[in-house]
């Protein structure tokens, strides 16, 4: 059974390939200089359609998280984490925090972007301690 | 001849077999449902001329008001299905209002069931529970409902440390109210202690902090107060009404902890002049133990952060000062899918007619109804009275 995979549109897949080549990219306001997430045909904060795409730091904090106890669906082995993280560039995203034991996961973990396959197209930023 | 909100008027509900009904379908349920409100408000089938119901997500189809109305043998002049989540239950409520306030309809039933528990296959409950998630930005990180509600839980306890004994008072609670009501699906009295023992699902929730599987219907009748004064039941009132839409996907949540219900409770009392002290009964949305104690919260039924504390002061349990979805809610009572919130709202107008058994409250004036859908996300707040 395979993990759901995003069905990415053209104005996305700068954000896709940016993950297959290893870099976490944001859309960036001309207009209000600030970053957003997910991507959009406007900027959510001041709706100027200006945007730029920019490299991320890849630096966060979790914001909050889950312990899934039991999976989704076949495709994913529980126990795995499921956090929401706060990116320096002042954008939240879903994602999966991997390499650590899931009961050491604390609201306010400094975390750090790494990549993960998800299919042979396909590929996911997860998140790392520091 | 024009009509104001305040003129707008209750005058009927049913519900159907609740549970785990297994020889009838959505559809089936959901016309039995219209035909009992219907008998109950003293009118016959052929009086209902708007039609809102809820579309399955166990059989969904196009065009399920039309599809309700055929298989009733009735032509409404308006027939509109909605389908989205639990916070629409009271906006279909509104729409009625609106619908007979603009002359599209003069008698309007909004009809809700399904079928979760008895007809929902693994291969739809898979494609159901997807659809929760933002396709491109969450799904693929495999989050279950309960895991987005588990991130509410998380930052609540990291905000204000809540903790996960206070969560579990929300099915003690439940299930107190779920004892005295027969029509409950599970009426068994638990702890707190069997609540923190049963299985992990998405830390911090158990599986007792998640609300049931049903299968059941409700309908509820509305109309003019100047039509109403020749039928049998007093008419109920509405009295205010609000929503609060602030994000879809809880990635996009501008704040975990306090929901759109703030403002959709707002709005709902200023419109009703009230406050929360003036109610007396709360049918809040309890999908999750987290949902119900963070409406607590915004709905102002306690402070901002003390939702744990206020649940494990008894407050809500029957004999205390705020009763809480005195029919079991969704924890317990009947949770068939979108349908869930309308069992509140029958459970309401039983308590305004002194028909709620065991537990009964002495002559309850003004009850709380609130919904929501998606993850906290879409907010409904309806505020209803007893006329004088």
């Amino acid at each position: 059974m395979q993990r759901p995979l995003p069905t990415p549109s053209p104005l996305e897949q700068p954000y896709f390939d940016g993950c297959r080549e290893g870099e976490l990219r944001l859309q960036t306001c001309n207009h209000c200089h600030r970053a957003q997430f997910y991507p959009r045909v406007l900027c959510s904060h001041c709706g100027h359609d200006d945007l730029t795409w920019q490299p991320a730091s890849g630096r966060g904090v979790i914001a909050s998280f889950t312990v899934a106890r039991r999976a989704v669906s076949q495709a994913f082995e529980a126990p795995y984490v499921i956090a929401l993280i706060d990116l320096e560039e002042g954008v939240r995203l879903m994602s999966h925090v991997v390499d650590v034991d899931p009961e050491a996961v604390t609201v306010g973990l400094p975390v750090t972007v790494a990549f993960e396959v998800w299919s042979e197209d396909v590929t996911l930023p997860v998140f790392k301690p520091h | 001849m024009k009509y104001g909100f305040e003129d707008i008027v209750i005058v009927g509900m049913a519900e159907t077999d609740l549970g785990v009904v297994p020889d009838r379908g959505p559809i089936e349920l959901g016309a039995q449902a219209v035909s009992l409100a219907v008998n109950d408000a003293g009118l016959k089938l052929a009086d209902v001329d708007g039609l809102i119901t809820c579309n399955s997500l166990v059989h969904p189809v196009m065009y399920h008001a039309e599809a309700t109305a055929e298989y009733l043998g009735i032509a409404p002049r308006h027939c509109m299905a909605v389908g989205t989540g639990g916070g629409t239950t009271f906006t279909a409520i509104r729409y009625a209002a609106a619908a007979i306030q603009t002359g599209m309809a003069h008698t309007v039933v909004v009809s809700m069931a399904d079928s979760m528990r008895s007809f929902m296959t693994r291969e739809r409950a898979m494609v159901v529970q997807a659809s929760s998630g933002h396709p491109a930005y969450e799904q693929p990180y495999g989050p279950t409902v309960p895991a987005y509600y588990a991130l509410i839980a998380q930052a609540h306890m990291a905000q204000y440390g809540t903790t996960e004994e206070q969560f579990a008072e929300a099915m003690v609670s439940s299930r107190a109210w779920a004892a005295l009501n027969p029509t409950a699906q599970y009426r068994e009295r638990v702890t707190v202690d069997d609540v923190m023992n049963s299985k992990p699902i998405a830390d911090p929730l158990k599986m007792l902090d998640c609300s049931i599987v049903s299968d059941g219907g409700a309908a509820i009748v509305l109309t003019t107060r100047d039509r109403a004064a020749d039928l049998p039941h007093k008419p109920i009132s509405l009295l205010g009404y609000g929503e609060g839409h602030s994000y879809e996907h809880i990635s996009q949540s501008p704040n975990l902890t306090t929901s759109a219900a703030l403002p959709s409770g707002q709005a709902a009392y200023a419109q009703a002049g009230l406050s929360p002290k003036d109610i007396d009964i709360a049918q809040l949305y309890d999908c999750f133990s987290v949902a119900l104690l963070i409406q607590l919260e915004d709905l102002g039924f306690c402070d901002k952060g003390e939702g744990g504390r206020f649940l494990q002061s008894g407050a809500t349990q029957p004999g205390g000062a705020m009763p809480l979805n005195t029919h079991g809610g969704m924890l317990s009572h009947c949770h068939p899918g979108n349908p869930g919130a309308i069992f509140g709202l029958t459970e309401a107008i039983r308590q305004f007619r002194g028909e709620a058994g065991e537990r009964q409250q002495v002559d309850p004036q003004r009850i709380l109804l609130h919904a929501q859908g998606g993850i906290m996300s879409s907010h409904a707040t309806l505020i209803i009275g007893k006329e004088a």
